[in-house]
């Protein structure tokens, strides 16, 4: 019955085989093929709808129930609530995420996980992505 | 011929399934640790690294820089399980121009990072977390890409 928080490295386990699963999943669904991304986005292949609603139900499970039926999670202290806001900003970074996603077919998760299958070419795009990142928060106050 | 009217032209089960894989990575990442896996802030936090400036240098930043390099890191390797175990380990390649992979990259970087979410974190974690700027962020990008995926084919193919 102690309420002290559990070590960095088990932690640092569960990080690791929660990414493994995400990853593992959106190589299955394709996610990490740009043409598949970009089939979809020419209303010619449907299936990004089904991984995208697929995920969010599951995930709209562990959300809802978790604090519900756990005082805290299995190795931390509390939950870590995390609140998305609608402003100038979200609107026009959306916006233009959006339109680098059209133009390539590849978003941040399929960039990086993309580097475990091989396919090298999506380097291009990881470089892109981090450089974008970069003008950002330098453009930021 | 019918394949090319179905909405599924490549079947269905293995989107439904791999969705269901990346929202039970989410929600393992929540019930072990409590943490909202969005997949964009790791590049902004990894800069927090060698960048000085006080942007960078939040608190969000160089406090979850840490563990979400290792939530990359996973993804990496579930995804060479993934290529060495199922997919033959056939190197994969991609025709998309690479002039449009580093632009339209930098504008996924870019426009993620302003809008503090991408498809995960917006998309998955932030309607999974029934939020309303979410879905309006996700209702938003949908609608430039799918301008922009048609412009592009119409123009650049």
């Amino acid at each position: 019955m102690s309420s002290t928080k559990p070590g960095s490295f088990p932690r640092a386990l569960a990080t690791l085989a929660s990414g493994a699963l995400f990853g593992f999943g959106l190589s299955y669904a394709g996610m990490i093929r740009p043409e598949v991304v970009l089939s979809f986005l020419r209303f010619q292949d449907w299936g990004l709808m089904l991984v995208m609603g697929g995920a969010v139900l599951v995930v709209l499970l562990a959300y809802q129930l978790a604090p519900r039926l756990m005082a805290r999670p299995v190795l931390d202290n509390h939950f870590h609530p995390h609140p998305s806001r609608w402003n100038r900003d979200t609107a026009l970074g959306a916006a233009l995420f959006g339109v680098g996603w059209g133009l390539c077919g590849v978003c941040p998760g399929p960039a990086i996980a993309g580097l475990g299958t091989g396919n090298w070419d999506l380097l291009w795009a990881l470089g892109g992505i981090g450089l974008g990142a970069l003008a950002q928060g330098l453009r930021a106050r | 011929m019918t394949s090319s009217l179905s909405l599924f032209p490549l079947g269905w089960q293995h989107y439904l399934a791999g969705g269901l894989l990346v929202g039970a990575g989410a929600a393992l990442l929540f019930v072990l640790t409590g943490r909202i896996g969005g997949m964009s802030t790791v590049f902004t936090s990894t800069w927090s690294y060698v960048v000085q400036r006080p942007f960078f240098q939040q608190a969000r930043f160089v406090d979850s820089r840490g563990w979400r390099l290792v939530y990359a890191a996973g993804l990496i390797l579930g995804a060479l399980v993934w290529w060495l175990g199922l997919a033959g380990g056939q190197p994969q390649a991609t025709a998309v121009p690479t002039w449009q992979l580093v632009v339209g990259g930098f504008f996924v970087g870019y426009g993620a990072r302003l809008g503090n979410g991408c498809t995960s974190g917006h998309g998955i974690c932030g309607l999974g977390s029934l939020q309303l700027p979410s879905l309006m962020a996700v209702l938003t990008f949908m609608a430039t890409a799918f301008l922009t995926a048609n412009l592009a084919a119409r123009w650049l193919a």
